[in-house]
């Protein structure tokens, strides 16, 4: 089997570029293309066949202090979960995160790529890449699968020399600038609570407290994470189990029916 | 001219269902081997699992041609790895490869569902478990194939380990024993022969420890 390893390298080729105007721009990898038809007719059955992960609440917003970030960690292949602790929240360097939502492993891929690049635009250039750059470059090469059937809705928060940075990027070549977004199918129940608790001078712990609850009011059983990103870099704040978040925040008290037959049976 | 849908599909399913479980200092891997396609076997003694490096081991099951096409290929690169680096892949290292070789035929994928198994740098049993595309996590056991639907409720229930993203961190792996360990993939295998068809024949159960690679095998119902 002859193996071919260009599409493991992520600079273009030094010589016999194909064209000059592509020359010098840093090409994404080359995959193989099944030689059909029916392009979009066998995409369609690949994805039945594979059935990526999905199903999933994720949000981030821009606060005083910085970016707040969190995620659940459920997913789920059609009716059945696949997993309850997936990693959604993607380290992309030590100031730059990025969440997964769509296609489990279109962003584990693109995120790492994108991790590449940017460690070497810093080699590169000697300075970090703003978080303005790295949502382009990702924007660009999801832009140039468009209609292929990647499914990526991705959240890009960092903090660069301007301060915090937020940018949403999805798979039909969007990218928009903003301070709240929540991306997923719990996106919905997020907004509700996220919108009506936020405030932009929050501390540290009350934005992350914020953050549990959207999540918290959007799954139920699953993981939450939540990270901050600040100044120095990202750290992550928590990661908690939802089913007990559940119990922490409504306790369970015994009720005065239960105390009283308690009495009864022990006259 | 009407539309045809394709009369001819490049993909079959072969079945089979695998399990690996990661313990404190080693690790468990299971198959089955019994290799069918549609209503028919095609054989009882093939063997699903293969060795990728001296501490991990990969289990696939789905479309048996593209698993072999994806073995091969993973063995080379490794034997690569060791020119070029003077020793052997760590458990980590080849889990990370097989996600970027299974996404870059994304758009024409390997029909293989695995699960990676192997000791990590420490010593400690790693279990990494893969959709068809490459999206991968460390987890303290998992299972793909067709019984894996029946399978992963009971190990869910006997070995709920906590998630590896909670904070402060907690060990994924499982406390049971290396023998109590293969003992539950027993039970597995044998509760999946039961109610999956194309489950049976024969398990094939690997243990990799420090000691080195030790397997073994269990007759199941050949029915």
């Amino acid at each position: 089997m002859k193996l071919d390893l260009s599409g493991f390298e992520s600079t273009p080729p030094l010589f016999g570029a194909s064209d000059g105007l592509s020359h010098g721009f840093p090409t994404a990898p080359s995959f193989d293309l099944p030689i059909t038809g029916d392009f979009d007719g066998f995409q369609k059955e690949a994805v039945q066949m594979v059935k990526p992960a999905k199903g999933t609440t994720t949000l981030a917003f821009i606060f005083k202090e910085g970016v707040m970030v969190a995620a659940d960690s459920r997913a789920s292949m059609g009716g059945y979960i696949s997993s309850q602790s997936v990693k959604k929240i993607i380290e992309i360097n030590p100031y730059m995160l990025g969440t997964m939502a769509g296609g489990a492993a279109d962003c584990q891929f693109w995120h790492r790529n994108l991790g590449i690049k940017c460690r070497l635009h810093e080699l590169a250039n000697k300075r970090r890449i703003s978080v303005t750059g790295a949502s382009k470059l990702l924007a660009n090469i999801l832009y140039s699968y468009r209609g292929m059937g990647l499914s990526v809705g991705t959240m890009i928060a960092g903090w660069d020399e301007t301060g915090p940075g937020l940018y949403y990027v999805d798979s039909e070549g969007g990218r928009l600038k903003g301070t709240r977004f929540s991306v997923g199918s719990g996106s919905p129940y997020a907004y509700g609570v996220l919108d009506s608790g936020y405030r932009f001078d929050m501390s540290v712990e009350e934005a992350a407290e914020l953050a549990r609850r959207s999540i918290y009011h959007a799954t139920f059983r699953d993981g939450a994470s939540v990270y901050y990103v600040g100044p120095n870099g990202w750290k992550k704040m928590s990661g908690d189990d939802v089913g007990e978040l559940h119990y922490h925040y409504y306790p369970v008290m015994p009720s005065t029916v239960e105390q009283e037959m308690g009495e009864v049976s022990g006259a | 001219m009407t539309k045809q849908a394709a009369n001819w599909s490049p993909y079959d399913n072969n079945g089979g269902s695998c399990v690996a479980i990661a313990g404190a200092d080693y690790c468990v891997i299971a198959a089955d081997t019994r290799m069918s396609t549609g209503y028919s076997i095609l054989s009882r003694d093939y063997s699903k699992i293969c060795k990728l490096a001296d501490k991990s081991l990969m289990a696939s099951s789905g479309f048996q041609a593209d698993v072999k096409a994806l073995q091969k290929f993973l063995a080379a690169r490794h034997l690569t790895y060791q020119h070029q680096h003077n020793k052997q892949m760590s458990c980590p290292a080849m889990a990370q490869l097989l996600s970027n070789t299974l996404y870059y035929k994304r758009f024409f994928p390997y029909y293989s569902f695995n699960v990676l198994g192997g000791l990590d740098n420490e010593g400690k049993g790693c279990v990494y478990t893969y959709d068809a595309v490459g999206s991968y996590e460390r987890v303290g056991y998992g299972c793909q194939g067709s019984g894996s639907t029946l399978i992963m409720p009971f190990l869910d229930n006997q070995l709920k380990s906590p998630s590896p993203l909670l904070l402060p961190a907690q060990d994924a792996v499982t406390p049971l024993s290396e023998s109590e360990a293969v003992d539950l993939v027993k039970t597995c295998f044998a509760s999946a022969t039961e109610r999956d068809i194309y489950t049976g024949d024969r398990l094939e159960i690997v243990v990799l420890n420090a000691d080195g690679i030790h397997r073994q095998y269990m007759e199941l119902r050949k029915d």
